[in-house]
């Protein structure tokens, strides 16, 4: 007894040590098991096809900790899908408030990038960068551009995403040469 | 239930055990990427074949390709390759053959205006009215070939117009 009033303080902060190793170990274990929801702002089905075929054995997402999960709250990562029509912007701003932070979006196709073709219309908001920066939401977000993208194309997004490839894509500025006087013939 | 699990395991190891148990594509951490045929991937364009003719830009059902006229003898065009669908309409139009879509499909990235790209074509004027006809491109190549346009003599430049 004696020993254990002794100790308490001791005692304390052994428990106080093993939590945090727990914890370390934790995030350790867990630091990239990223579990994601998927949100389909209006797609037309090509690209969820797609998510679906990288969540097979064949291209197993799983191995990178990756697992589709049916709420919001248990999210870590939203793929979205579809130019966010604008039937479901607000949804979706719902939908981003409620995944915990700190959170990451994957815009999977052509129409979260940039819109595709409805980049202009009255009835979208035109792509996923559009959206957040109307409504002032800052959350880092991974582009998956493509028509639909390959299954490839979405672990090389994933994989960029976890930080486990390098970004191939950059901006080029090219002129044209010009040629030298023509010859008179 | 076991008869077949254990059927199913005889067909594996039968199928070259054990290689034929592994079929997760090693692919962002190792090879394996492999694309079809006739895939269209990003969209290249060959700078200095290109006339600065927007046809691309006409036909272009996203409106990716914008051409801009920044002077009168500068034409810049700008690709946003965000909204692309792949269409390869821009290719099949194209008469001078610079635009392809290759098999690059690894476009992903944090910033969107990665996948813009811009290149500034260079246009000759007509001696006559000063506009923008056809680059100078097209017109050495005509002269390399050995076509002489009739009316050059007479009017300087703008007897090309009719050809193609």
């Amino acid at each position: 007894m004696n020993r254990v009033l002794g100790d308490s303080a001791n005692a304390y902060d052994e428990v106080k040590v093993m939590v945090g190793w727990f914890r370390g170990l934790c995030e350790k274990a867990f630091k990239r098991a990223l579990w994601v929801f998927h949100a389909n702002t209006g797609a037309c089905n090509g690209c969820d096809i797609e998510v679906i075929n990288v969540l097979t054995p064949y291209y197993d997402a799983e191995r990178f900790g990756i697992r589709l999960v049916g709420s919001p709250r248990h999210a870590d990562v939203i793929i979205i899908t579809g130019p966010i029509t604008r039937q479901s912007g607000p949804a979706l701003e719902r939908l981003i408030e409620a995944v915990p932070s700190p959170k990451l979006i994957i815009a999977v196709g052509s129409c979260p990038t940039g819109g595709n073709i409805w980049f202009d219309s009255y009835a979208t908001h035109g792509g996923l960068a559009k959206f957040l920066s109307d409504r002032g939401i800052d959350i880092p977000v991974f582009y998956v551009p493509g028509c639909p993208p390959r299954p490839e194309a979405i672990l090389y997004g994933v994989a960029l995403a976890l930080g486990l490839v390098d970004k191939k894509v950059a901006p080029k500025r090219l002129k044209q040469e010009l040629l030298p006087p023509r010859k008179s013939s | 239930m076991i008869g077949s699990k254990l059927r199913e395991l005889m067909v594996a190891i039968r199928g070259g055990a054990p290689r034929a148990l592994v079929v997760t594509l090693p692919y962002p951490l190792g090879p394996g990427a492999k694309v079809p045929e006739g895939f269209r991937g990003k969209v290249e364009i060959d700078v200095s074949k290109c006339i600065g003719c927007s046809g691309c830009a006409n036909v272009c059902p996203s409106r990716c390709i914008i051409p801009e006229d920044t002077s009168q003898l500068w034409r810049r065009m700008t690709i946003f390759r965000e909204r692309c669908t792949y269409c390869a309409r821009c290719q099949e139009v194209c008469q001078e053959n610079a635009v392809t879509l290759t098999m690059e499909f690894e476009l992903s990235t944090d910033n969107p205006g990665d996948l813009t790209d811009t290149w500034e074509v260079f246009m000759a004027t007509c001696s006559r009215c000063g506009r923008c006809f056809k680059p100078k491109t097209v017109l050495d190549k005509m002269m390399e070939t050995g076509y002489k346009p009739p009316m050059e003599k007479r009017y300087g430049a703008v007897a090309t117009l009719s050809v193609k």
